[in-house]
């Protein structure tokens, strides 16, 4: 009796093994004939990346490689699954790791030295401090994190928007700024640091003071601006929000000829962001061609209309409404990397602890 | 000794049979990828060191979370329930025009990405909403509303394929021995159900107690769960010890708890008097007013959020327009790199077709193993052992277990880091608790004494299955399929680690489109969430009508 019961349990293992064979084959099939013929470099960024096939397509006319593009997440996920894969890498190269996560691979022995040739001049001025570092990582492009305000929201109350940090902690903006978490967004960190480099080891002082004047924290930078953001299209209720510098001119309307909304210049972090070659690529030699290609004029021009951030090349050309409302700040508030990578995660507790339960 | 069919060698000779398979998936998909990053903080520098992890669980910030984690994922789990009762009851036991568009529309939130959802629950309740008033947005019971919404499915669709088997007769019989409705809802329904209300109660507080979208979304990073905690210090602080701690601590507070939930089940099962062939659903009465009444309000709060998305999505630039669904097959085409929607789509659904097969396959496998009544005492143990090894996936972090996939299945044999089949495996293993909790109750409630007297005539154990176990099982095999494929088509924690970049399911690509810093992309993935809804929808819809053409074939 029980070994008849055995069979059609054996049966039913066959058939399930059959089946999940020809499970197998509807999608592995599909994968060979994709994958491209030659060589191919394989880049591991974050989510935001974005860049037009024409300009890829440049690139593997020029080097004959093909790009294989593989979002990690947000920079905090790539940088730690690099340092997790260490000796048996993801990619050949990285983009996309920037200066709040830098130390953390270079210190980690990710990366190998390479800095291309024929770089801009501008360049100079966004290579890391510390020279490890900037034998390893080539600056591609920088952005600014800064608070905005709605300028239609504060003529139409018959009030002055605020101008800086210590600003937002007036009465007169109670209840008026939503900003994403420094824990689980890359420019909610951007935020926290401008406060580090503002006030110093006194910045929880200015954060249990931000809290006090009724500051909203959302988990994401998409949360904030789509749902509490006065100008944001979600109709929210706050005028004063945590962003980027490119971020007004998507708000001129149409048919308009000026942006709604407007950066404050003296509460801004800049994040540069590099790309490498990785320690044990498969294919160093096209990781370093692609690194080149990104420092070189076309990857540079196509960087604002694809990813929204500045090429750290001074003279490549920005799109006009680009060139004409997305104001860079002078004089951005900055940490030492160095500094980032030491202290980071006490900031990181410190600052959870103050803002949650 | 014959007339014993599931003797002690027998039974579990069948046992490990039926398993192997399922266990196999199970040990090198799930557990290696776990145990690998816990081995990382409990081995640092090769060496095991407890005493940091041991240090890690005293923190007091660690005992706040966990108490959260359980209260938060408890209350939400007793509220899906309560609420989803009576949504079960009328939409499966009365015959009801359009109920099956409505069922399938109870599916569709389990399917939204959480972080679209997010926004549309954060547009309704933040200050500035049309339930501002309410003051709830940034609150715990924002959080635990959220996660009732995303988590009704689970209850009424597995409590949903138990009760439209249920024979009327007996609650009739008891009727009209005088006993009341409530009386009769008492004594003789709910037992019936029970298994199914616990079996889908815990997979909706695993679901609860692993959400992680919900809690930072909602909770405005005001609270923290033992899931936004791992998450914290996996993808950010890099403090491996930590997470692990919080991994294994996480690991033993839902064995403990499936244990439990396995216990207090397994007293309770019982062989049904079963109504396969016929239709077991009634036209309402009047008496039904007052669960027609609050299914009615349930329906309504599933549907505001969504209807909040869809009013969001038909928006471009304050005024209402199609711009975000014309650029759903656009993206890509032009200058950003990303895939455009519709392809995105064409990955989900075929991943989702494997991801059902596979899930399908292994469930059946399961189901059968441990809806075995077998009498040694020890065999018995390793089934219901069993029974709650394949709920760990649930249970588990997703982001340690795609950390876990990146250092451990990264060196032949066993190199899959870019195999495409990662993703359909990966949400197969998702799937498998909502298949193996759907066919597993339906199954222990086939009678015995069916199986035996078809036996005793001469049947093979293949013909049993065929002739007893099938007819009986045609309900809940479908609705497992249409959960399966579900889960699939939402599934985004696990994926999204493991998705191929060149063909992302439609869940990442949505995620990737609302992290981008312009209006735009924002309006794409609103509008690209509503076609993953109204998909879902449709799917389930054509499922519903498959499943009344075959029962009558029977």
């Amino acid at each position: 009796m029980h070994r008849n019961r055995l069979r059609a349990a054996a049966l039913l293992t066959a058939a399930a093994a059959a089946t999940s064979g020809l499970a197998a084959c509807s999608l592995g099939g599909t994968t060979d004939r994709s994958a491209s013929p030659g060589r191919t470099v394989v880049v591991a960024t974050h989510d935001s990346w974005a860049m037009s096939k024409s300009v890829l397509r440049r690139f593997t006319k020029q080097t004959g490689y093909t790009v294989k593009i593989e979002p990690n997440g947000d920079v905090g996920q790539l940088t730690n699954k690099l340092v997790l894969t260490k000796g048996a890498p993801i990619a050949d190269m990285t983009y996309g790791i920037d200066n709040t996560f830098a130390s953390r691979a270079v210190d980690q022995g990710v990366l190998v030295d390479y800095s291309p040739p024929g770089q801009a001049a501008s360049a100079a001025s966004y290579a890391l401090p510390d020279p490890t570092a900037a034998r390893q990582l080539t600056p591609v492009d920088y952005g600014d994190v800064c608070v905005n305000v709605d300028d239609v929201w504060f003529r139409k109350h018959g009030r002055t928007p605020p101008r800086t940090l210590a600003d937002l902690t007036r009465p007169a903006y109670k209840g008026l700024f939503v900003t994403p978490g420094a824990t689980t967004s890359s420019p909610g960190l951007a935020f926290l640091l401008a406060t580090v480099a503002r006030y110093g080891d006194h910045w929880p002082a200015y954060w249990k003071r931000l809290m006090a004047n009724g500051t909203k924290i959302t988990s994401g930078w998409d949360g904030a601006y789509e749902v509490d953001f006065t100008a944001g299209g979600g109709n929210g209720d706050r005028p004063i929000v945590l962003s980027y510098d490119s971020s007004p001119p998507y708000t001129i309307p149409k048919g308009g000829h000026r942006p709604t909304t407007s950066a404050l210049l003296d509460t801004c972090f800049r994040q540069v962001e590099y790309a490498g070659v990785l320690k044990g690529a498969n294919d160093p030699a096209g990781a370093k061609a692609f690194v080149r290609f990104m420092t070189e004029r076309p990857f540079q021009e196509a960087l604002p209309e694809n990813m929204y951030v500045f090429p750290v090349d001074s003279k490549a050309t920005l799109p006009a409404a680009w060139a004409r409302w997305a104001k860079v700040p002078a004089h951005p508030f900055s940490v030492p990397p160095a500094e980032i990578a030491a202290k980071r995660d006490v900031w990181l507790r410190t600052w959870s602890d103050l803002t949650s339960r | 000794m014959t007339s014993r069919p599931t003797g002690r060698r027998g039974g579990t000779a069948t046992l490990v049979a039926l398993s192997a398979l399922p266990l196999l998936v199970l040990g090198v998909f799930f557990v290696l990828p776990v145990a690998g990053m816990v081995g990382r903080g409990f081995f640092p520098g090769g060496r095991l060191d407890l005493t940091g992890v041991l240090d890690v669980l005293g923190r007091p910030r660690v005992h706040r979370v966990l108490w959260f984690t359980l209260w938060s994922s408890g209350v939400a789990t007793l509220v899906t329930v309560v609420l989803g009762l009576p949504v079960t009851f009328v939409l499966h036991r009365l015959r009801l025009p359009g109920r099956r568009v409505l069922r399938a529309f109870v599916l569709m939130p389990f399917v939204m990405p959480t972080v679209v959802v997010g926004v549309a629950f954060r547009t309704l309740l933040a200050s500035s909403g049309p339930l501002g008033m309410l003051h709830l947005d940034g609150t715990p019971a924002a959080i635990v509303a959220a996660m009732v919404f995303f988590n009704l499915a689970v209850v009424v669709r597995t409590v949903g394929a138990l009760w439209e088997g249920l024979d009327r007769r007996r609650e009739e019989a008891a009727a009209v021995l005088g006993a009341s409705p409530a009386q009769v809802f008492r004594t003789v329904t709910l037992p019936a159900l029970m298994p199914g209300i616990v079996a889908a109660a815990s997979v909706v507080f695993l679901f609860c107690a692993t959400s992680f979208g919900v809690v930072l979304t909602l909770g405005g990073l005001r609270y923290a769960t033992v899931e936004t905690e791992i998450y914290l210090l996996t993808t950010q602080l890099l403090d491996l010890r930590a997470a692990a701690a919080l991994s294994v601590l996480q690991l033993l507070v839902v064995s403990v708890l499936l244990y439990a939930a396995q216990r207090s089940r397994s007293g309770r099962e019982q062989a049904l008097g079963r109504a396969a062939a016929r239709d077991a659903a009634r036209p309402p009465r009047r008496r039904d007013a007052g669960l027609l009444a609050v299914t009615a309000v349930v329906l309504a709060l599933v549907a505001a959020p969504i209807v909040a998305l869809v009013v969001r999505s038909l928006h471009v630039d304050g005024s209402w327009s199609l711009g975000n669904y014309r650029s759903l097959g656009a993206v890509g085409s032009g200058d950003a790199a990303l895939v455009p929607v519709t392809a995105a789509l064409a990955n989900s659904w075929r991943v989702a077709v494997d991801a059902t097969l596979l899930a399908m396959l292994l469930g059946v496998l399961v189901a059968l193993a441990v809806s075995r009544r077998p009498r040694a005492h020890a065999v018995r143990r390793a089934v219901g052992l069993l029974d709650a090894v394949f709920m760990l996936p649930l249970g588990v972090s997703a982001v340690t277990l795609g950390f876990g996939f990146l250092i451990t299945l990264d060196r032949p044999p066993l190199d899959l880091r870019g195999s495409v089949l990662l993703v359909p495996i990966a949400q197969a293993l998702v799937a498998l608790p909502l298949v193996v909790r759907t066919l597993a109750p339906a199954l222990r409630s086939v009678d015995p004494r069916q199986r035996q007297a078809a036996a005793t005539l001469g049947a093979s154990p293949a013909r049993v299955l065929l002739t007893v176990d099938l007819p009986l099982m045609w309900r809940p095999l479908l609705a497992a399929t249409g959960f399966a494929f579900a889960v699939s088509l939402g599934e985004f924690g696990a994926t999204s680690f493991l998705a191929r970049p060149d063909r992302p399911t439609l869940p990442v690509l949505i995620y990737q489109l609302i992290s981008r810093p312009d209006p735009s992309s924002f309006g794409t993935a609103l509008a690209a969430s509503v076609v993953l809804g109204l998909l879902t929808v449709a799917v389930m819809g054509l499922v519903e009508r498959l499943r009344l053409g075959s029962v009558g074939a029977f």
